[in-house]
C-alpha cells in the first residue's frame, strides 16, 4: 500500500508539474484589447469607395521575441463619404484564411472555401460556408485626415463576433 | 534467447500467409519513419524564427538531406493509406469478428493516431503550405463546443500561431504520437497471431513456424514497401519533373494570402465534406462526422453478430471509401478547373524559389528569419505593392504585376522597363504615344509631348532621327538601370552627345523638360536622373511635386507625401520597376 503511494507520487509529481506548465497559456491574461492604431491617411483611399487593404504594424509578441512596428494583421479600407470610413479584418471568419478583394470587384472572396462578401462586408453568396460577414471595426478620423482602426481579431467559425 | 523465440519463432496457427504480413508491414512503416526522424530531429530548430530556415539547409545544403525528408514523408502518406486500405479489408473480409474484435478496435484508435502525426508533422517545416494546412484543422478545434477554445490555446501555446506552437508540435510529433503509435502497432501485432475466425473448428492448413516463412513474406513486403516509397520520392527527380519528395515553399507568413491552402490528399475527402456545411456548422462536419463514421466502425464486431449485420458492415465499408474516394475526386477536379487556384499556386512556387535563392545568396539568412529577406525583396514585394496600389490605372507588361487582368482598360501608362531605351523609344513613337501603353488613357493624350512626338517627331528627318536615338540613350543613361549598364557603359560617346542635343532647340525637350540646369519655367518632369532610383522614388512620394507634373499631375496619388505607402515600401516598388533585384547565378 505504501509501495504503491510512493510509486503514485513518484511518477504523478511530475507528470502534474508538467502538465501544469503545459497548460500556462491558459493561466496567462489576455492582452488588453488592442487600443485603436493608425492605419493610413483619409486621402489615401480612392473617392469612389473601392476598398484598399492596409497593413496594421503594431508590436508583436512572439513568446519571447517581441517585435515593434511590424504587421500584426490587415484591414481592408473604404471610403464611404467625405468623412466616413469602414474597415473590415481581413482575416476570413469562417476558418482563418486571409481575404482578397475580388477580381472583378464588387466585393470580397476568401480563396480557400470560396465565402463571399459583399462591399459592406456582409455575405454575399448564400452558399458561403462563412458563418458571419467580415469582422467591422471600429474607426476613427483623427485631426480630419488620421485615419484609426481598433484593429482586433475574433474566434473564426461561430456566428457571434468574439474578440480574442 | 527464449524471449526472442517468443517473439519470432513461435509457431502460428493457420500457417503463413500473405494476409499475415499488414501488421509487420505497417510495423516497419514506423520504424522507418522512427530512424528517419531521429536523424531528421538532429537538423531541425523549432521556433518561427529557425523552423524553415533549418529545413530549408537541411534540404539544399546537407548531403542527402532531401532524400531523407523525402522518405519520411512519403512513409508518413504510406502509413495512412495502408492503415486505410487494412482496415477496409478487415471489415470487408468480416475479420472483425470474435475472437478479433480487439485487434478491429486497436486499429481504429491507431488511424487516428497516425493521422494525429501527419497533421502536427505538416506544420513542422513551417512554410506556407504547412503553416496554413495546419492552420484549418486548429481552426476548427476551436470550433469544438465548450473544451475547443481551451484545447486550441494549449495545444498552439498561446492564442495565436507562435514560437510555442513550434515546440509544442514537436514534442507531440517526436515524442507522445510515436510512443502511443508504436506500442499500438507492436500490441496490434502480437493481436493479430491470435487464431482466424473459429479456434475449435480444425485448421484448414497446418501451423507453421513464424520464422522462417512468414519472416520472409513479412521481409519482402516491407522492402516492397521501401521500394515503392523510393520510387515516389525519386520519380520526380528521374523524369525531371521536380525536385522530388515533399516539397518546400516560402516560410510561413500569416499576413500573406495563400489561396492555394489544402490539406494533404488523404484529407481532401474531409476539406470537400465540410464546404457542404452551412457557415457555423462545420465542426459537426468536422468532428461529428469522423466521430459517427469511427462509432459504426467499431459496433461492426457486435452488429456483425447478425447476418443482416454483416452485410451492413459490408456495405458501409465500401460505401465509406467510395464516398471518401468521390470527395477526393471532386475536389482535385474543382481546384484543377479553378484558374484562381491555379494562379495562386503558381505564385507560391515562384515565392518559395525566390525565398531558396535569397536565402541561398551572398548575404544569407539574417537571424531574423527568412521571411525577412523576402520582406525586403523588391521582386517579391513589388508586384504585389503594384497590383494594390498601382494597376487600378497602371499596367506591368500588359497585366497587374501578378499576371492577373483588371477588368478595366488602363488608363496610365505600362511600366514595363520604365526608363529603358525600349521605353523612351515607344514613348516618342508617333503611334504608340497616345496609345493605351502611354499617354492614350490620361488627361495628357492630347497634351504638348503628344503633339510634338505626332506632329514634330513624325516629320524628323534621318539625321534628326539618329540625333534623337542618341537622346534617347541619354536620357536612359540618367536612369542607370542595372539590366542596361553594360549598353550604358558601351556607348558612352553617343551618350555624351546625346545630352547635347537634349538642349538643342531641334530637339525641343528643354521646351518644358528641365535638363541638369535649374528652368523654373519647366511644366514637364524633370530629364536630370531620369528614372533614376532618387528621381523615381521622389515621384511616386509625389508626382505633383514641381520638378514632375506639378499642379498639372493627373490622377496619380501622392503615396509618399500622403502616406498611402511607407518610405520601405515605396523604395521596394522603385527597385521592382527598375529591376534592381538579387539575381541568383545559378539555382538554390
Amino acid at each position: 500500500m505504501l509501495a504503491a503511494g510512493l510509486a503514485a507520487f513518484a511518477t504523478g509529481f511530475p507528470v502534474a508539474l508538467g502538465v501544469r506548465c503545459l497548460l500556462d497559456p491558459l493561466r496567462r491574461k489576455r492582452r488588453a484589447p488592442e487600443l485603436f492604431v493608425r492605419i493610413a491617411n483619409l486621402s489615401a483611399l480612392p473617392a469612389d469607395g473601392a476598398p484598399r487593404r492596409f497593413p496594421v504594424l503594431s508590436e508583436r509578441v512572439n513568446v519571447w521575441t517581441k517585435t515593434r512596428g511590424v504587421p500584426v494583421g490587415a484591414v481592408f479600407l473604404r471610403r464611404l463619404g467625405e468623412a466616413s470610413v469602414e474597415a473590415f479584418n481581413v482575416v476570413c471568419p469562417h476558418a482563418g484564411c486571409v481575404v482578397q478583394v475580388a477580381a472583378e470587384g464588387g466585393g470580397y472572396l476568401c480563396p480557400c472555401h470560396n465565402s463571399a462578401f459583399g462591399l459592406d462586408g456582409r455575405i454575399a453568396d448564400p452558399g458561403s460556408p462563412s458563418p458571419r460577414g467580415l469582422d467591422a471595426l471600429a474607426t476613427e478620423l483623427r485631426h480630419g485626415e488620421e485615419v484609426w482602426v481598433k484593429f482586433q481579431n475574433f474566434r473564426t467559425g461561430v456566428r457571434d463576433q468574439i474578440p480574442i | 534467447m527464449s524471449w526472442w523465440r517468443g517473439l519470432f519463432c513461435e509457431a502460428i496457427p493457420g500457417g503463413a500467409g500473405w494476409r499475415r504480413t499488414w501488421s509487420a508491414v505497417l510495423l516497419f512503416t514506423f520504424f522507418l519513419q522512427a530512424i528517419t526522424g531521429f536523424f531528421l530531429l538532429t537538423h531541425y530548430s523549432g521556433s518561427t524564427q529557425t523552423a524553415w530556415e533549418s529545413v530549408y539547409y537541411l534540404q539544399y545544403h546537407v548531403s542527402g538531406g532531401w532524400l531523407l525528408r523525402g522518405i519520411h514523408a512519403v512513409t508518413a502518406q504510406a502509413m495512412v493509406l495502408l492503415l486505410a486500405l487494412h482496415l477496409m479489408q478487415v471489415a470487408i473480409q468480416r475479420a472483425y469478428l470474435a475472437p478479433r474484435q480487439l485487434n478491429f478496435l486497436l486499429l481504429l484508435v491507431l488511424l487516428p493516431l497516425a493521422l494525429a502525426l501527419s497533421v502536427t508533422g505538416w506544420l513542422l517545416p513551417f512554410d506556407q503550405k504547412g503553416y496554413w494546412s495546419a492552420r484549418v484543422p486548429l481552426n476548427l478545434l476551436g470550433m469544438v463546443p465548450a473544451i475547443g477554445p481551451a484545447l486550441q490555446t494549449v495545444l498552439m501555446g498561446g492564442t495565436e500561431v507562435s514560437h510555442y506552437t513550434l515546440t509544442r508540435f514537436v514534442a507531440l510529433h517526436t515524442v507522445l504520437l510515436p510512443l502511443c503509435l508504436g506500442l499500438g502497432l507492436v500490441a496490434y501485432h502480437r493481436l493479430t497471431r491470435r487464431p482466424a475466425v473459429d479456434a475449435s473448428a480444425p485448421p484448414a492448413t497446418p501451423a507453421a513456424a513464424w520464422c522462417p516463412d512468414q519472416l520472409l513474406r513479412d521481409a519482402v513486403a516491407s522492402v516492397a514497401v521501401l521500394v515503392a516509397v523510393l520510387f515516389v520520392v525519386l520519380w520526380p527527380r528521374w523524369t525531371g519533373g521536380g525536385e522530388g519528395g515533399p516539397t518546400l515553399l516560402a516560410p510561413a507568413d500569416a499576413t500573406e494570402p495563400y489561396g492555394a491552402a489544402r490539406p494533404e490528399w488523404f484529407m481532401l475527402w474531409l476539406f470537400q465534406l465540410l464546404k457542404f456545411f452551412p457557415g457555423g456548422t462545420e465542426v459537426w462536419g468536422a468532428v461529428g462526422v469522423p466521430a459517427v463514421v469511427l462509432a459504426v466502425l467499431a459496433a461492426m464486431p457486435w452488429v456483425g453478430r447478425w447476418r443482416l449485420g454483416r452485410r451492413f458492415n459490408t456495405a458501409f465499408a465500401l460505401g465509406l471509401g467510395g464516398g471518401m474516394l468521390a470527395l477526393t475526386l471532386i475536389a482535385v477536379s474543382r481546384d484543377r478547373r479553378d484558374p484562381q487556384f491555379q494562379a495562386a499556386v503558381r505564385e507560391a512556387d515562384l515565392t518559395a524559389e525566390r525565398a531558396k535563392a535569397l536565402s541561398g545568396g551572398p548575404d544569407g539568412i539574417p537571424p531574423t528569419g527568412a521571411l525577412t529577406l523576402l520582406e525586403r525583396d523588391p521582386l517579391t514585394q513589388g508586384p504585389r505593392l503594384f497590383a494594390r496600389h498601382c494597376a487600378s490605372c497602371h499596367r506591368y507588361d500588359g497585366h497587374d504585376g501578378l499576371g492577373g487582368l483588371p477588368a478595366d482598360a488602363p488608363s496610365a501608362s505600362d511600366l514595363k522597363s520604365f526608363g529603358s531605351r525600349a521605353w523612351l523609344r515607344r514613348l516618342l513613337d508617333p503611334v504608340e504615344v497616345d496609345g493605351p501603353k502611354h499617354f492614350g488613357g490620361t488627361r495628357f493624350s492630347e497634351g504638348r509631348m503628344v503633339r510634338f512626338v505626332k506632329r514634330g517627331v513624325a516629320e524628323f528627318t534621318e539625321e534628326q532621327q539618329a540625333q534623337l536615338e542618341k537622346v534617347i540613350a541619354a536620357v536612359s543613361a540618367e536612369a542607370e538601370l542595372p539590366g542596361q549598364r553594360a549598353l550604358d557603359d558601351r556607348d558612352q560617346a553617343a551618350i555624351e552627345t546625346g545630352r547635347q542635343l537634349i538642349r538643342t532647340e531641334d530637339m525641343r525637350c528643354t521646351e518644358c523638360h528641365q535638363f541638369r540646369q535649374p528652368d523654373e519655367d519647366a511644366s514637364a518632369p524633370d530629364l536630370t536622373g531620369y528614372g533614376s532610383r532618387a528621381w523615381l522614388f521622389e515621384f511616386i512620394s509625389n508626382p505633383s511635386h514641381p520638378r514632375f507634373y506639378g499642379r498639372r499631375n493627373d490622377r496619380m496619388p501622392a503615396y509618399g507625401a500622403n502616406e498611402v505607402l511607407d518610405a520601405a515600401s515605396i523604395g521596394l516598388l522603385t527597385d521592382w520597376l527598375r529591376e534592381a533585384w538579387y539575381q541568383p547565378t545559378s539555382g538554390p
